[in-house]
């Protein structure tokens, strides 16, 4: 046997949390004092005792934990799906009904958590027992079973049948009621822990994550001192007392509002829900005219300016005015250095030597002496991030001078008067006429027109539009 | 002893060649651990590496309480500057009102479990990746599939668009991430043209594209990350720090563009250089794994999501978390996070087959979304933000508006 098939890892800890939450639920419904009323049902001849129906679980799950109805649902649900609760009436059906329908709570000793995962050799007791009990009452998928486990386990079969027998002659003894009662918990658990094919598996975990916690990494010395560095690392850096970085969160989500389209809803639609594209063509990475909001989120910050196409091709226009271009021209030439490929990052950054930083350079730019010295000294082995300290210090500067000037601009103000507010598009009054689904051309098609067409770095790689076919509004 | 109990010689990944008594019952723990020691070796150790070793216990020990002392010094100081709840901050802020949401698309196609998507920058395309080694591109507007791919392994658990829409990564068992052109012609085969990037020595859980086309990030089982170059499938950068699969990463939206976070079944979450490979921020409040975590639209804090049934919120100029999203009646764990544009609003995709929709300010929940027949395991909110999608266990993927 290897590791993996006995180590239980990850799923293992998932699955038992889990199992925790839903028993302490499940004690929590039979307190005496605030868990549910049982009362007994009749199930054909037979009375059952603790029992409770499908309206009593959900109700009290309302009153718990203060939900709506189709929460409680859902929540008992999933408590029957994983055995906690089974039906009465139909064993097989694992669904919690909103009515009389009723239910019992299953034993501790058959709860999954209790033995997990279910064992080969009580589930060929279990079978067997059937099998003896009452010959054809094994289902056919059992039938299936049932064989593959006589091959698979053949050395221990005298053990599983003699147990078997051994379990029902000890069952016989039991009361009517009983014996009915501890039937149905055993099947109810065997439900869940060897579903029937076509049934949902609750306990289908997924990918067992091999590791667990310290077999991957050892920790050992090395690990603890990392620990500790960064630990001193973390006490020494400046933090920002609460009410000032939460207050941000409040101004951010304000502020941002009415752009977003799931809080406050879009123009003319939202497309999905419209199955109207207007919204998409409108916003198109470049269009001849932007739309209002576009606009406004220029002035929230510096970065909403540049990552919008439009906004930093106006930006551009603006230095142009003022003769401050080759600032912009400067970071966007550091970004595609950052972010290029690794085979051209030499001749780049050479060629931004030449245009931006030698002295005499044609669109020279304006750096600190000690960043420059620090800069050019990096050139000499030129990496993807030499340029950084450089960039940043240009970045900087427009930010603080050029942007906010720009925002005063008549450029900008000019921008935003004749920027387009889309009228709000009324819902289909009728609703067979479905609006046709257009389809777009793929960005990779877009980009076998576009190309080299943008000598400017627009950022690394960015494709065409989709505006082209769609326009049918 | 109970009755479960088996002798057995196996393989110990630390030291081989250890025979170990083990109880079914209890988890498997490899005793060889050092501050654990209760091997049964075949021959008694020899009497000069006992001593040896008992030194190095005691220094072990010894660093191990010193991170320890260090870790709660540093809780102390995050806790002085805290002189505000959110909930409080934001009790001037206006309640949402009635919160509805429909499937408005559901795309059948996958013939297993979804694992993993993402959007594509035009806002309407997404890849998504399954169980059976299927990645699909779909025209999420109109349903219609545009590329598949099959993979060679199981489990795609990564999969991402390239910001150009020209290309697709993914990766999961094969232990590597790989990237494929998307070509137009419908004849030719895409497996044809991919590229191997990264190769790490165990499963790939995440894997994103960072500003171009040309790096990708990724992380692993392996309980690392690490920084590719696409073009030659050189390593640019790795990052060591969790003590255990990393399962989920973010990129920083931050103005410098240099850091990311990452999650793993260590319950760390950790914020990262990405030039330096150091690790400049860790957090440690969840109380299991951490499956997924996403940055505020801001850059100032990233939420994460966790198997304890809680989402939380960090923010990292308070290097504290400041806000824990739960509720008594979810028990079980999430899978994946996101925000909504504005940041007011938190997604999450649950175990249970719901997402649950959270005021991020205010702390509650919103609305319970159900419609998925089994997990939800990956929730991405779209581009521009009209609307965000799910993939589940039941084989679907759902746009939800």
């Amino acid at each position: 046997m290897t590791i993996n098939t006995l180590a239980k890892g990850g799923w293992y800890r998932e699955q038992m949390t889990c199992f925790r939450k839903m028993e302490k639920v499940i004690v929590a419904m039979q307190d005496p004092d605030m868990g549910m009323k049982m009362r007994n049902q009749r199930l054909l001849i037979t009375v059952i005792p603790h029992a409770m129906t499908g309206r009593d679980v959900i109700d009290w799950l309302i009153q718990k934990y203060n939900i709506c109805e189709e929460e409680a649902l859902h929540v008992g649900g999933m408590l029957v799906r994983y055995g906690y609760i089974y039906p009465l009436k139909e064993p097989r059906s694992l669904v919690l009904r909103a009515d009389e329908t009723p239910y019992r709570f299953q034993t501790p000793y058959f709860w999954t958590s209790t033995r997990w995962p279910a064992s080969e050799l009580d589930y060929a007791i279990y079978l067997a027992k059937k099998n003896i009990r009452k010959q054809g009452e094994l289902m056919e998928y059992e039938k299936e079973r049932y064989s593959l486990l006589h091959k698979r386990i053949n050395h221990t079969w005298d053990f599983v049948v003699m147990q078997a027998r051994e379990q029902l002659r000890a069952s016989k003894q039991r009361r009517k009621a009983d014996r009915i009662v501890l039937e149905c918990q055993e099947q109810a658990y065997w439900l869940i822990n060897r579903p029937p094919p076509g049934a949902h598996n609750v306990l289908d975990m997924g990918l067992e994550k091999p590791n667990n916690f310290s077999l991957r990494v050892t920790l050992n010395s090395d690990y603890y001192k990392r620990e500790i560095e960064s630990c001193r690392r973390a006490l020494g850096r400046n933090r920002v007392k609460s009410s000032i970085c939460l207050e941000g969160f409040v101004k951010f989500s304000e502020q941002y509002q009415n752009h977003d389209p799931i809080m406050q809803g879009c123009l003319p639609s939202n497309p999905w829900i419209s199955d109207d594209t207007a919204h998409w063509t409108m916003n198109s990475e470049i269009v001849p005219v932007p739309t209002r909001l576009r606009v406004e989120r220029w002035s929230f910050s510096f970065m909403e300016l540049l990552n919008d196409p439009i906004g930093r091709r106006e930006f551009m226009t603006y230095l142009e005015k003022e003769f401050s271009a080759e600032n912009l021209c400067f970071w966007q030439a550091c970004e595609d250095i950052r972010h290029g490929e690794s085979s051209k990052i030499i001749q780049k950054v050479e060629d931004v030597y030449k245009n931006f930083l030698a002295p005499g350079a044609a669109r020279w730019v304006n750096i600190d002496s000690k960043t420059m010295d620090k800069t050019l000294e990096g050139i000499k082995h030129p990496h993807r991030f030499v340029m950084d300290d450089a960039q940043l210090h240009i970045y900087f500067l427009m930010k603080k001078d050029s942007y906010p000037r720009y925002l005063k601009s008549d450029l900008y103000k000019n921008m935003l008067a004749k920027a387009i507010v889309p009228q709000e598009t009324k819902k289909s009054v009728f609703p067979f006429m479905r609006r046709q689904r257009h389809s777009s051309p793929s960005p990779a098609q877009a980009v076998t027109q576009v190309t080299e067409e943008d000598g400017r770095a627009m950022g690394a790689g960015k494709a065409g539009t989709n505006s082209a076919a769609g326009s049918h509004v | 002893m109970c009755q479960h109990v088996e002798s057995t010689e196996i393989n110990c990944l630390l030291c081989k060649n250890v025979r170990l008594l083990i109880c079914l019952c209890s988890p498997f723990r490899c005793r060889s651990l050092p501050a654990q020691r209760k091997i049964y070796m075949r021959s008694p150790p020899i009497p000069e590496m006992a001593t040896q070793e008992v030194q190095l216990n005691e220094t072990l020990a010894h660093l191990k309480t010193e991170s320890e002392t260090l870790k709660s010094k540093l809780e102390e100081e995050r806790a002085k500057l805290h002189d505000v709840e959110l909930h409080q901050v934001a009790e001037k802020v206006e309640g949402l009102g009635q919160f509805v949401m429909k499937t408005r698309r559901t795309l059948k196609g996958h013939g297993n479990k979804v694992l993993c998507m993402d959007w594509c920058k035009d806002k309407r395309r997404i890849v998504s990746s399954s169980q059976d080694g299927k990645v699909i591109v779909w025209d999420a507007f109109t349903t219609n599939k545009e590329h598949a791919v099959t993979m060679p392994c199981t489990w795609v658990m990564a999969c991402a668009y390239a910001p150009s829409g020209c290309a697709v990564a993914c990766g999961g068992l094969d232990n590597k991430c790989s990237v494929y052109p998307l070509s137009l012609d419908k004849n030719e085969n895409l497996a044809a043209k991919k590229k191997s990037v990264a190769m790490h020595t165990n499963y790939l859980s995440a894997c994103s594209f960072t500003n171009s086309d040309m790096q990708i990030l990724t992380s692993s089982g392996d309980g690392t990350c690490a920084l590719w170059d696409v073009e030659s499938g050189q390593l640019l950068q790795s990052f060591h720090g969790h003590a255990a699969d990393v399962l989920c990463l973010d990129l920083a939206p931050s103005e410098t563009g240099n850091t990311f976070v990452s999650g793993g079944c260590d319950k760390k979450a950790n914020v990262w250089d990405m030039r330096s490979g150091q690790c400049i921020q860790s957090f440690e409040t969840h109380e299991s794994d951490i499956n997924s975590v996403r940055y505020y639209p801001s850059g100032d804090a990233f939420a994460s999501g966790s198997d304890d049934a809680t989402c939380r919120l960090y923010d990292l100029r308070a290097d504290r978390e400041v806000a824990i999203y739960s509720k008594e009646s979810i028990i079980f764990g999430v899978s994946s996070v996101d925000f909504s544009l504005s940041g007011r609003l938190l997604f999450g995709g649950y175990n249970d087959y719901t997402i649950n929709v959270w005021d991020v300010l205010k702390g509650t929940r919103v609305s319970i979304l159900f419609g998925h027949e089994n997990r939800v395991s990956t929730l991405r909110v779209s581009p521009d933000g009209t609307a965000f999608c799910t993939g589940s266990w039941d084989h679907t993927l759902r746009i939800w508006a």
